[in-house]
């Protein structure tokens, strides 16, 4: 048996997905921009992708989804032309964000504060989530835009985006939030957090990698990140990715249809897999309340196991999972988000990302309860953490220098 | 950046099959207690490097013989990836049989390429390279206890690139002997920061006392004194080209008032320098004429002539002298 845990890494598409797509490749191929019936052919089908669309996070008539390559451009677009438009050629000099959010958005912020923008990161609790009166502090009449995750793709916690969201309302701040993790894993409605915009992925609900969107409140200005033929009504030029846009309607349709029955069923398989490892193994740890967590996803720190080499013993398994602890990346770094939440450095290192997805079934639960088991140990028997034979005097290790 | 780089390496399929099979099933995993080693008249010692907080930790077990000081058997344990446990695995064995003098020179180096399959490819990826440092330490550590001395003792030269073992001296060497300019042209010429670029610049992997920028910025100004004392010798020597440029500015008023400014004041005149600009193939030599000079007919021609020949006879023949 092999078990795929890594679906907020990214997911499989739904094979009925690939089926919408298929026709829209070599039969129906016109561009959509064109006059003749090849261009026209696709229309019917676009715009239904945008109906599904619409209806999938519940946005209104006068709102604006618009198709990107991925979150990380829709995440580009928002800081960078917030920046031009509101800080260059405004009277603004101020973003708030958080310590956690994903690279798209840290990394973009750092480049905003290299052209002189001054960003506030927020700090998170120890359930890994930033509490809406922390970020009240922080807004000034200088800044420009809020931007907060709606969940965290490390811990699955679920951010107060509805309060954070009102707070910017009051204070005529705009709100972006990284709806990645949040979109097709619960119910996200615009109508009812008020959200100026948000960025989605299709291949992190069951969609074809290279499609992504952002959702703009009331077509709020906001100059294109990518200029050229005027597509969708200027606001983002481009051919129009056909059988992406496609997929990505269909894909957010299945997701977010009986969201709560979907929810249910992953949330039992993900629950009983988390109690399990509870319950067999001493010295573990998971991050954040469940309650307040996307129903698919354990971050779980195993005391004395390496998250890396876990990963390994998993993969051995055929487990697929993820960390974002030290030697796993090419960064070498220790979990930020563990870090940011204030584990223990030693936790940091040994964080174990688990997400399900509606394809997990309960034998693959029943196989990696098992085989995680194993795996824990196999390294708890080689790790010096569990040792018995204690070093000579003198011997014992120094300070950690390995740190920032 | 190019073509190879353009999809991230796999880190695991980097790894030598020597180093997948040690990680699967390290052979010299385990603990010698102290009976075991009392009971065979041998000494045990244990020592530990790194921490789980570090993301790694090696504890390192030698029995040792006091006899002949040899290192009859050997264990670890390790809390880290996949490369520390094959890295500490290795490093173990290579322990095994050899005195305590012996196994102390044994580098991380040696374990990596203990860890190839064959000779000319690397075991691990240069990121994974420092998850072998600690193999090194550790065994100093051990071997500090075993003679009772501070494990400082057994480097004579301060290593600043641990993953590529470069001394200090090695560094300042290679960037004098070839003018090196970048800390990438160090990388180039020894490898330093190659790997998992801790020693570059602070903030990395893990905190250095000596990093290669600020090497790199030392030397480089050790060059420019060295150059400036250079010229300073050269000018006290009479070398009026290779003097600086306030050594110029002395020594061309110091002609002005000895052989230039006491006729022009006879006329009702003076000058002064201005600047000088070097350049190939002349030094330019800007002045201003004062008093009666301005504007004196002959302080295009006949003066200019007699002042310029003067400053070329006693000081270069590459000098022009410019009016302002």
């Amino acid at each position: 048996m092999q078990v795929y845990l890594d679906n907020n890494a990214t997911t499989m598409v739904d094979p009925a997905v690939v089926q919408a797509m298929v026709p829209f490749f070599s039969e129906v191929y016109g561009n959509p921009n064109s006059l003749h019936r090849y261009g026209t052919a696709s229309h019917p089908a676009i715009t239904k992708a945008i109906n599904q669309m619409y209806k999938g996070i519940n946005a209104g008539d006068n709102d604006d989804i618009i198709f990107t390559s991925c979150a990380t451009e829709s995440n580009n677009w928002v800081l960078k032309s917030v920046w031009i438009d509101k800080i260059v050629n405004g009277d603004k000099n101020h973003i708030v964000t958080t310590e956690i959010e994903h690279p798209s958005v840290l990394s973009t912020c750092k480049f905003l504060e290299e052209q002189g923008v001054k960003v506030t990161y927020l700090p998170v609790n120890d359930q890994g989530i930033v509490e809406a009166h922390t970020l009240r502090s922080f807004i000034t009449d200088k800044t420009a835009l809020v931007s907060v995750m709606w969940a965290n793709n490390e811990t699955g916690m679920i951010f107060p985006i509805k309060e954070i969201g009102e707070i910017c309302k009051e204070r005529g701040v705009l709100f972006h939030t990284d709806g990645v993790q949040a979109v097709g894993k619960i119910p996200v409605d615009v109508q009812d957090v008020h959200v100026d915009f948000m960025s989605m992925s299709a291949h992190k609900f069951h969609g074809p990698k290279g499609i992504g969107a952002l959702y703009i409140k009331n077509s709020e200005a906001l100059t294109p990140l990518l200029h050229g033929g005027e597509h969708m009504g200027g606001r983002r030029s481009g051919t129009l990715n056909v059988p992406y846009i496609i997929g990505m309607g269909k894909a957010i349709e299945l997701a977010t249809e009986n969201i709560e029955a979907k929810m249910a069923s992953i949330r039992a398989k993900r629950d009983r897999l988390e109690d399990a490892l509870l319950a067999q193994l001493e010295d573990v740890m998971v991050v954040g309340n469940r309650d307040n967590r996307t129903p698919n996803t354990i971050l779980i720190s195993i005391r004395g196991v390496e998250g890396e080499g876990m990963l390994w013993d998993l993969n051995n398994a055929l487990i697929g999972a993820s960390t974002g602890s030290a030697c796993a990346s090419e960064s070498l770094e220790a979990n930020t988000v563990m870090l940011a939440i204030g584990a223990d450095n030693e936790l940091a290192h040994t964080g174990i990302r688990l997400s399900l997805s509606r394809f997990t079934t309960d034998e693959e639960i029943d196989y990696v309860i098992e085989r995680f088991e194993n795996a824990v140990k196999r390294l708890r028997a080689i790790s010096s953490s569990y040792a018995k034979v204690q070093p000579t005097p003198g011997g014992e290790a120094g300070e950690c220098h390995i740190h920032h | 950046m190019a073509k190879n780089d353009l999809l991230g390496g796999s880190l695991w399929d980097q790894y030598s099959n020597k180093v997948t099979t040690l990680m699967n099933n390290p052979q010299h995993q385990g603990e010698i207690t102290e009976e075991e080693a009392s009971a065979a008249g041998h000494k045990l010692i244990v020592a530990d490097f790194g921490a789980e907080s570090c993301g790694d930790a090696v504890r390192l077990y030698w029995e040792v013989d006091p006899a002949n000081d040899t290192i009859v058997n050997s264990k670890f344990k390790s809390f880290g990836c996949g490369t520390a446990i094959a890295s500490s695995d290795m490093m173990t064995e290579l322990c095994l049989g050899k005195t305590v003098q012996e196994a102390v020179k044994i580098t991380n180096i040696d374990v990596e390429m203990a860890l190839r399959d064959s000779p000319d490819v690397p075991a691990v990826p240069p990121q994974k390279m420092h998850c072998s440092v600690m193999a090194y330490d550790v065994i100093k550590k051990a071997a500090g206890l075993y003679l009772g001395v501070d494990e400082n003792s057994f480097e004579d030269e301060i290593i600043v690139c641990e993953c590529a073992r470069v001394s200090l001296g090695t560094l300042r060497e290679v960037i004098k002997l070839n003018d090196l300019k970048t800390v990438e042209q160090i990388t180039d010429y020894t490898k330093a920061g190659g790997f998992c670029k801790s020693c570059i610049k602070p903030g990395g992997h893990e905190a250095r006392e000596y990093y290669l920028v600020d090497i790199l910025a030392d030397v480089r100004a050790e060059m420019d004194q060295e150059k400036m004392r250079a010229a300073a010798d050269a000018g006290s020597h009479g070398d009026f080209e290779a003097m600086t440029l306030v050594q110029k500015i002395k020594a061309i008023d110091g002609i002005v008032d000895e052989s230039i400014r006491q006729f022009l004041i006879m006329d009702g005149g003076n000058m002064e320098v201005i600047d000088i600009k070097d350049s190939p193939d002349y030094i330019d030599v800007y002045i201003r004429y004062l008093g009666a000079c301005n504007g004196c007919a002959s302080s295009s021609t006949g003066t200019l002539y007699a002042i310029e020949a003067t400053l070329k006879e006693k000081l270069s023949q590459k000098i022009r002298v410019l009016p302002i």
